[in-house]
């Protein structure tokens, strides 16, 4: 029976609640015990064959007949208003078909009701003036050089700071903090703050960081009659269509959004862009197909960045290490209109048992580029402030770090006072601190060591995150009559590994080899599923799919019954074999029974199962870094990282393993050398690519050791699975900021720890 | 006339096939192989010489195409990721990085593997360090660096094993 049930949905470190339809009862859990042949195995990608040979087709890649091409122009000020544009030498420029701007585009509202598609006034650098439509790329580009425009300058706020001072420029008339400061609070901080026996205080800082997905932003659009076909570089194919539609005022069903492969997002790409409504207008008006991608550059300003944070964190405890208060205050800068607050807090509210908590985050608008959700964002940044002070509080109060977290660790979520569906986060700690030689760390200098050479040290991070998943989605599955069997899911393949993962899950049911089994994703003419991210693309696709194949399964065994003149409870499936139970030889193959029953007869439906109530789910992870520190030049090598986490069972070692290092080398470059860097005066963005923003290459990348706990949780979800896309990034920058302490006595709390920093906080420099 | 409008006959061997195409000057290799022969496998990721997502082979060398002019293509043998594959059969690196899970999102694949083609023809059993700097102009957002690396390995490795003069 359907019903429909209220389910607190936690995603991207964020609690709501939300409606939604649960059609009947779920599958039992696979639990510690259920003996899974293709599950957990280290499959190699399904669609690696595309990957390796070019095959895959990216959304720059398509190229429907008569297609043209689309350039932006961005604005040149951080806040400006336009006082004249004329796009006339442009439009008559060669292969130019349309200029779109201000002047002649519709007012579609965006950035929630904050802006329009195109508005008069720019609030920062980088901000869309102006899209040029022509027979080739270069040509559109060319074109954008001859509109002129002339800008009326105005006030602009750029930082934290200048933002919160009292009469700041405005970003938006309702004021510059988002829905007001953030606040949290539990037992009573000042009196466990008078208990303490040592304290800590200390700021971190993080500054913006770019995803820069190898693959740019993009659409390629396409309109046939009053319908709109989109491809798009995306991480939620159904949350596009909903944005296209809406802006586009036509029906949902007449918009279908693809994207079969697409070149990484890291959170950049979980909505539709002003780019695809831009290229839809255009295509609609000129009749033609229309690409619009990102350059680098456009991908510099404009694509979202992890934004900026300043966090300050005290904590008390006392001399046998018992934590008896958290104080923690974090600002983010969200830039000029990004809707949804950094959930800095996350880390200091509830990964350490504590019975006196206080937070307060302010999310800040100012005259800078829209930052976008980052993998784990805000989670990686608080980890930085919470387990830095962690460290030093263990090593002032003479105790190892480790012992220190495992004294504080909290068996039950605090902040909702109700248990977690599982946590082995001990494990994890006793894996790495094995793994990586934990028992060599010797306690940090107490003063920064000022004598020449190198030093090495250790550090660890630890990492809480959400991952549930959760409803709706939902899968189809059909066996044909030659015995394969296809999966139609509307998510998407990120590089996540996903498609891997639900094919094994299928071929698990049904006792398929996974080369039997084809999945079939990235379009929204298949069944609903959520976004790619929150790491949540398996823990709520993997279970539908899981069922739909169940739903084969049974219609199988039904059908086996009657060819085999057996009762379907006396039918087995076996290495894709049904024969009657204790008669092995009175059987056939799933081919057999299949191509018995006519074209297409044998059909699933899954979806998605309600949360467990009155639980938090949870991930889990620590890591540890060693690096090396040049105490002449501030230097820092990262020589190891050693990884585990609790993520419930691992569906593919293999992709997991890829998945842990991806993460962890995305941290380390911000540990160590990302940063967006805006000027100050001006508020233009500085670093414009790969030349000037450092992403980490081949040579700086050092030994990773991926484990995995790989304990099924009991209750979450079907599939015992949690979500591992964002926990790897998120303890890497604070085990790394811990190591360089531990090295070298000098705490550099301010991301990325550069030579200049380390110097600094080692009182050698001058 | 202007530069725009003029365009130049280049003629080439791409993937050991004649081609020609009509190009303006400015045209790129990268933008002739991908917008004049659809051939999309390397990819545009910067457009700038600075990520090797567009590498593929001229004469045998990796060559960034978004930084060569189709126009110096001419008379010359190009190799993109498209034509290691013979009749749906990869070619022995393209397994080693299914092997080696040497890839996620895939959209630096090509490059990645095309640079590593380079260097294998210039010296068939390269060391780590030499594989580390042989890519370290391609960039992998995704992080699968250590798997390419270790792709790259096993291929130098059975190279180094086929060596004449050494043991099998
Ligand atoms: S596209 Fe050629 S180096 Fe980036
Ligand atoms: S695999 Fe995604 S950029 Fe390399």
């Amino acid at each position: 029976m359907p019903r429909i049930v209220r389910q607190k949905i936690e995603f991207e470190g964020r609690i709501e609640e939300r409606d939604v339809v649960i059609e009947g009862d779920d599958l039992p859990v696979w639990g510690a015990t259920e003996t899974l042949a293709i599950v957990g195995t280290r499959v190699p990608r399904v669609d690696g064959g595309d990957r390796v040979s070019g095959r895959a087709r990216y959304t720059a890649d398509l190229d429907p007949p008569g297609l043209l091409h689309a350039a932006v122009l961005r604005s040149p000020h951080a806040h400006a208003r336009i006082t004249k544009f004329d796009a006339d030498a442009a439009e008559r420029a060669p292969g130019v078909r349309l200029v779109l701007s201000a002047a002649n585009a519709p007012r579609i509202p965006w950035y929630n009701g904050k802006s329009w598609l195109f508005d008069p006034e720019l609030r920062y650098a980088g901000d869309e003036v102006a899209v040029v439509v022509a027979d080739t790329a270069a040509q559109a580009r060319d074109a954008l050089d001859l509109i002129e425009v002339e800008y009326e300058p105005l006030p602009q706020v750029l930082t934290i700071d200048a933002a919160l001072a009292p009469n700041a420029v405005l970003v938006h008339a309702e004021g510059n903090v988002l829905g007001g400061p953030e606040q949290y609070e539990r037992g009573d901080v000042e009196a466990g703050f008078r208990e303490a026996d040592a304290t800590v205080e200390m700021h971190a800082d993080t500054p913006d960081v770019l995803h820069h997905s190898m693959e740019t932003h993009g659409s390629v659009v396409h309109w046939s009659g009053d319908r709109l076909t989109v491809w798009d570089s995306t991480q939620h194919i159904f949350g596009v269509r909903r944005q296209v539609a809406a802006a586009l005022k036509i029906p949902l069903d007449h918009v279908r959004v693809m994207s079969p492969f697409m070149g990484g997002g890291f959170g950049s790409k979980n909505g539709a862009g002003k780019y695809t409504i831009i290229a839809a207008l255009a295509s609609r008006q000129l009749g033609r197909p229309v690409r619009l991608m990102f350059t680098r550059a456009d991908e510099s300003q404009a694509a979202g960045k992890r934004p900026q944070s300043a966090q300050q964190i005290r904590l008390g405890a006392k001399r046998d290490g018992t934590l008896v208060a958290i104080d923690y205050r974090g600002a983010s800068n969200l830039g000029a209109y990004r809707a949804i607050g950094s959930p800095l807090a996350g880390p200091a509210k509830e990964l350490y048992a504590c019975p006196n908590v206080r937070t307060e985050v302010v999310n800040v608008f100012t005259h800078t580029a829209p930052c976008a959700a980052f993998r784990a964002p805000g989670f990686v940044e608080g980890t930085v402030a919470l387990e830095a002070a962690v460290e030093a509080l263990a090593d002032k109060l003479g105790i190892d770090p480790l012992e220190f977290r495992l004294r504080n660790y909290a068996e039950t979520d605090q902040v909702l006072g109700r248990p977690y569906s599982s946590k082995f986060l001990r494990d994890a700690y006793e894996r790495v601190a094995k793994a990586a030689g934990w028992e060599r760390r010797a306690p940090a200098p107490a003063t920064a060591v000022a004598g020449h050479g190198r030093r090495r040290g250790l550090g660890m991070g630890t990492q809480i995150w959400g991952g549930a998943g959760s409803p709706p989605a939902y899968a189809e599955m059909r066996l044909n009559p030659d015995g394969t069997a296809e999966i139609r899911i509307g998510t998407q393949e990120i590089g996540t590994g996903a498609k891997t993962a639900l094919a094994q899950i299928a071929a698990e049911v049904l006792t398929l080899p996974v080369d039997r089994v084809s999945v079939s994703l990235g379009d929204t003419d298949f069944p609903y599923a959520p976004l790619s991210a929150g790491s949540q693309t398996i823990t709520s696709c993997g279970p539908a799919v899981r069922m739909a194949a169940d739903e084969v399964r049974r219609h199988l065994l039904d059908a086996a019954a009657s060819v085999l003149e057996a009762a379907p409870n006396d039918i087995r499936l076996e290495a894709g074999r049904l024969f009657v139970a204790g008669v092995p030889e009175r059987g056939m193959t799933v081919a057999e029974v299949a191509g018995r029953m006519g074209n297409f007869a044998l059909s699933g439906r899954g979806f998605r199962g309600a949360n467990p109530d009155g639980v938090t789910i949870r991930t889990f992870g620590a890591q540890i870094a060693e690096v090396e520190v040049d105490l002449d030049t501030g230097e820092v090598t990262v020589l190891r990282v050693v990884a585990c986490h609790d993520v419930g069972r691992v569906i593919n070692p293999l992709v997991y393993a890829s998945q842990i290092e991806g993460g962890v080398i995305q941290g380390l470059g911000m540990a160590l050398r990302e940063e967006h860097l805006t000027d100050p005066d001006t508020g233009t963005v500085l670093d414009l690519g790969f030349d000037s923003y450092a992403v980490p290459r081949s040579s700086v990348i050092p030994e990773i050791v991926a484990l995995a706990v790989d304990k099924p949780d009991p209750i979450a979800n079907n599939l015992g699975a949690k979500g591992v896309g964002e926990p790897p990034i998120i303890p890497t920058p604070a085990a790394i900021a811990n190591a360089v302490a531990n090295a070298t006595g000098a705490r550099v709390t301010s991301l990325p720890i550069t030579p200049a920093k380390v110097l600094g906080a080692l009182g050698r420099l001058r | 006339m202007s530069l725009e409008s003029r365009t130049d006959s280049v003629t080439f061997t791409v993937n050991g096939r004649a081609e020609e195409v009509r190009v303006s000057p400015r045209r790129t290799l990268l933008a002739a192989l991908r917008e004049d022969l659809h051939l999309t496998g390397a990819k545009e990721g910067c457009g700038v010489g600075t990520c090797g997502a567009c590498t593929v082979l001229v004469d045998g060398r990796p060559v960034l195409a978004c930084l060569m002019l189709a126009v110096q293509a001419h008379g010359r043998s190009v190799e993109t990721i498209e034509g290691l594959t013979r009749d749906g059969v990869l070619d022995p690196v393209q397994r080693a990085f299914i092997e080696h899970d040497a890839f996620q999102c895939g959209f630096c694949t090509p490059g990645q593997i095309m640079a590593l083609q380079g260097l294998l023809r210039r010296q068939p059993d390269p060391s780590a360090e030499e594989i580390r700097r042989a890519l370290d102009g391609n960039v992998c957002r995704c992080g699968a660096y250590l798997r390419i690396q270790a792709a790259a390995l096993e291929i130098a490795r059975t190279a180094e094993a086929r060596r004449p003069g050494r043991p099998a």
